[in-house]
């Protein structure tokens, strides 16, 4: 056990992984040198040379595009887009290629491609810093999404995703990168596409993940101290595409209330899917709607009406007490 | 230019941080190389402050005067006045983030004076010098980096469009704008005060991105009067301009079909000479052009950055000695006889100018909770007034409660 913070935890797993496997590259703006914006990469060009850690041309459709040729010819490229607002000039690639190709060549050529992108606001930034786009690639046929939020996840999901055959877009909550947590290096805690429940409970469940999930498992804790006390069971999705909803539907059949919290805007969101998978399946469970707390649908606004448009523990509690109260 | 074969670099330390390996030898010669103007560079004055005679763009600033050079020069002192100013209250947490112009100032003050009124500029996000001649208040820009808003300014009313942050975006879109000048017979008329141009700004590493090549393709087959000015400051972020391209920028204008143009980036005459050269062609019908202003970042990418990981103190040494401004102070001293009270005079307008700039920053309103709801569609939506009044109604329901 060690204790690492988030960005160093992928750092460290990103090493794991070119060190097993000399085909992991690693391409993106700013990543070599540099280390990333957020120092994810911090030393890989260092040791690794700069033929496995590219600083690439200021081309986001060039890295995805250029990781699309390099998977082609037998590579696993690790590519880094620096900020979520900028993943778009790339998404062309992504859709068109990055995702379809084991299906258009009838599963003759693997895509072993992973996108990372730090998502998410909070950090005070200006426009595109501070968006949460994942709706946008769990849409996407051919794609696999994740998000971690955690330390430990974030070494070890990142290793999963490298080693997966399929393209898998890697969210990154970068206002949680700084936060430290104990990794165990030596035990794979789990499968990649997998959620798990990270608190248990009895009164309500509460979906969630990426950066929220420290603000929902905050959000019980504060339920828990309350009177009359309540004992939030936290579900940490992890995996948005394909989502695993066994662990919230067997949660929901118990607490018969979900609510569902993300950043992202609430209009066709993953947020949506999943009260629409759950009403689904547990209809008969439900003793109360199942609510959403996501951000707006507005463009990201500016940094200082961040704290209206993020979700807090006060909105999510807001929320936990609807549910109850129905 | 070169670097002693026996030099070692130094070990940078950064406070709090753990130590940081200086970039390499190979680095360092990269750096210096991409930083070696060569001879094909449009000069009006020199570092030192003289004068140059150049036969094809002395015209384009026949009409500066004594009077005109040192409104230039005060031009520069100001916006780098502002921009000090700027990065001083990022420092103290009055700001979230500040980009950095120190060293463009005749890149942008150049280019920027050269513009008509009726003329279109699109900026990236450095363009603060661009905004000043636009007659935008430097005040107006402290929203964007606060984080109140993102741009306060009608980009109509001052031919200035809004700052846009996705690299390589604006040029597609000044490109589209210059069409429209074009299919509205704004070019080419008799009168050549009827005619318009637009300008686009953007970085040298912008160069590589998709959108700025389109941009070039669909300008040159839509004769689109616009002038693409890259401010080359040798960097984009951590990464040099040789990342980018084998050949030097303004070369690439050949393969598209119009002609590129490298000019002294530090040097006001010259950038004011060539972008209205450029601007000129362009109005009068033979766009577009691509201007390669060739200076330098004197300062950090932004205010969250730390140039120490990845370049050496010694190029900024070297490029202080090309300071943009000191060399027009220079020959306003020597060739015109310009005295300390004038310079006296200016340094204490460029303080009031920061004081202003302070003070109005210091005292920017938080905007309230209903504003991120505002604006969102010309004509509104049902889904966001619904979730505009769910949202004020649950902020009020914390007035009183200490929220
Ligand atoms: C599409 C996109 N990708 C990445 C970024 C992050 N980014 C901001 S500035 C920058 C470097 C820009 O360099 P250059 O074009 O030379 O302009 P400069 O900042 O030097 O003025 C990068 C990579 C961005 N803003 N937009
Ligand atoms: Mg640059």
């Amino acid at each position: 056990m060690t204790a690492l913070t988030l960005s160093k935890a992928i750092n460290e797993g990103l090493r794991a992984a070119m060190e097993r496997d000399p085909k992991v590259i690693v391409m993106g703006e700013d990543v070599g040198k540099l280390g990333g914006v957020f120092r994810v990469t911090d030393g890989l060009q260092k040791d690794f040379g700069e033929q496995r850690v590219l600083d690439t041309p200021l081309a986001e459709s060039g890295i995805i595009g250029a990781a699309v040729g390099l998977a082609i010819r037998g590579f696993r490229p690790v590519c880094e887009i620096q900020f979520d607002g900028f993943v778009f000039p790339g998404y062309d690639q992504i859709v068109s290629q990055l995702a379809k190709l084991h299906f258009r060549s009838q599963g003759r050529v693997p895509m072993p491609v992973v996108v990372r992108i730090p998502f998410g606001g909070g950090i005070g930034a200006v426009e595109h810093h501070s968006e949460s786009p994942e709706a946008l690639f769990a849409h996407v046929a051919g794609l696999k999404v994740v998000a971690c939020s955690n330390p430990s996840d974030a070494y070890w999901m990142i290793q999963q995703a490298i080693a997966c055959d399929d393209p898998v877009i890697f969210f990154e909550p970068k206002r949680r990168y700084w936060e430290k947590g104990e990794v165990d290096t030596d035990t794979e805690p789990g499968p990649l596409f997998a959620s798990r429940v990270v608190r248990p409970g009895n009164a309500v469940t509460l979906a969630t993940y990426g950066p929220l999930v420290t603000t929902c498992l905050e959000a019980a804790t504060a339920a828990a101290g309350e009177e009359p006390a309540r004992e939030l069971e936290v579900v940490d999705l992890r995996t948005l595409s394909p989502l695993d909803l066994t662990p919230v539907l067997e949660s929901v059949r118990r607490t018969g209330r979900l609510v569902v919290v993300s950043e992202a805007p609430s209009e066709v969101s993953v947020a949506a899917e999943v009260a629409a998978r759950v009403q689904e399946e547990c209809f008969h469970s439900l003793e109360a709607p199942v609510l959403r707390v996501t951000g707006f649908d507005t463009p990201y606004p500016p940094a200082k009406c961040e704290e209206d448009y993020l979700p807090d523990l006060d909105r999510v509690l807001d929320a936990v007490d609807r549910s109850l109260a129905w | 230019m070169s670097v002693p074969p026996d030099r070692t670099p130094p070990t940078v330390e950064i406070a709090g941080a753990p130590p940081v390996p200086a970039p390499t030898r190979e680095q360092v010669l990269a750096g210096l190389r991409a930083t070696d103007s060569g001879t094909d560079l449009v000069q009006l004055m020199t570092p030192e402050g003289e004068r140059v005679a150049n036969p094809e763009f002395d015209r384009y600033v026949a009409d500066v005067d004594e009077a005109a050079l040192r409104a230039l020069h005060r031009d520069m002192v100001l916006v780098r006045r502002v921009d000090r100013e700027a990065n001083a209250l990022q420092r103290q947490g009055q700001l979230g983030i500040w980009v950095p112009l120190l060293g463009q100032e005749a890149a942008q003050i150049g280019a920027g004076r050269a513009l008509q009124p009726q003329d279109m500029a699109f900026p990236s996000y450095r363009e603060h010098g661009i905004a000043w001649t636009r007659g935008i208040d430097p005040t107006e820009l402290l929203g964007i980096f606060r984080g109140t808003d993102h741009g306060s300014w009608d980009p109509r009313e001052h031919g200035f469009h809004l700052y846009t942050i996705v690299i390589g975006n604006q040029v597609l879109n000044a490109t589209g704008y210059a069409m429209g000048q074009r299919f509205e017979g704004r070019v080419g008329g008799e009168d050549p005060a009827g005619n318009e141009a637009t300008i686009c700004f953007f970085g040298d590493g912008a160069t590589s991105q998709g959108d700025v090549h389109e941009g070039f393709v669909w300008a040159a087959v839509y004769d689109a009067p616009v002038v693409f000015y890259c401010q080359n400051n040798q960097w984009a972020i951590s990464e040099p301009t040789e990342r980018q391209s084998r050949v030097p920028l303004y070369r690439r204008a050949a393969g598209y079909g119009f002609p590129g143009i490298r000019v002294d980036g530090n040097d006001v005459l010259a950038c004011l000479a060539v972008t209205r050269w450029a601007l000129e062609e362009c109005r009068s019908g033979n766009g577009p052009v691509l201007v390669e202003a060739f200076t330098y970042r004197m300062d950090a990418h932004t205010t969250s950055d730390d140039p120490t990981r990845y370049r050496l103190a010694d190029e900024l040494e070297l490029w202080k000695l090309k300071d943009p401004i000191e060399r027009v102070r220079a020959n306003l001293v020597r060739e015109h006889g310009v005295g300390a009270e004038h310079f006296d005079a200016l340094q204490a307008e460029s303080d009031a100018l920061a004081e202003r700039f302070r003070a109005f920053c210091v005292d920017m309103p938080q905007p309230g909770p209903d504003r991120m709801f505002s604006e969102v569609y010309a004509e509104g939506s049902p889904q966001v007034d619904a979730q505009r009044e769910a949202y004020l109604a649950y902020h009020a329901s914390f007035e009183g409660a200490g929220r």
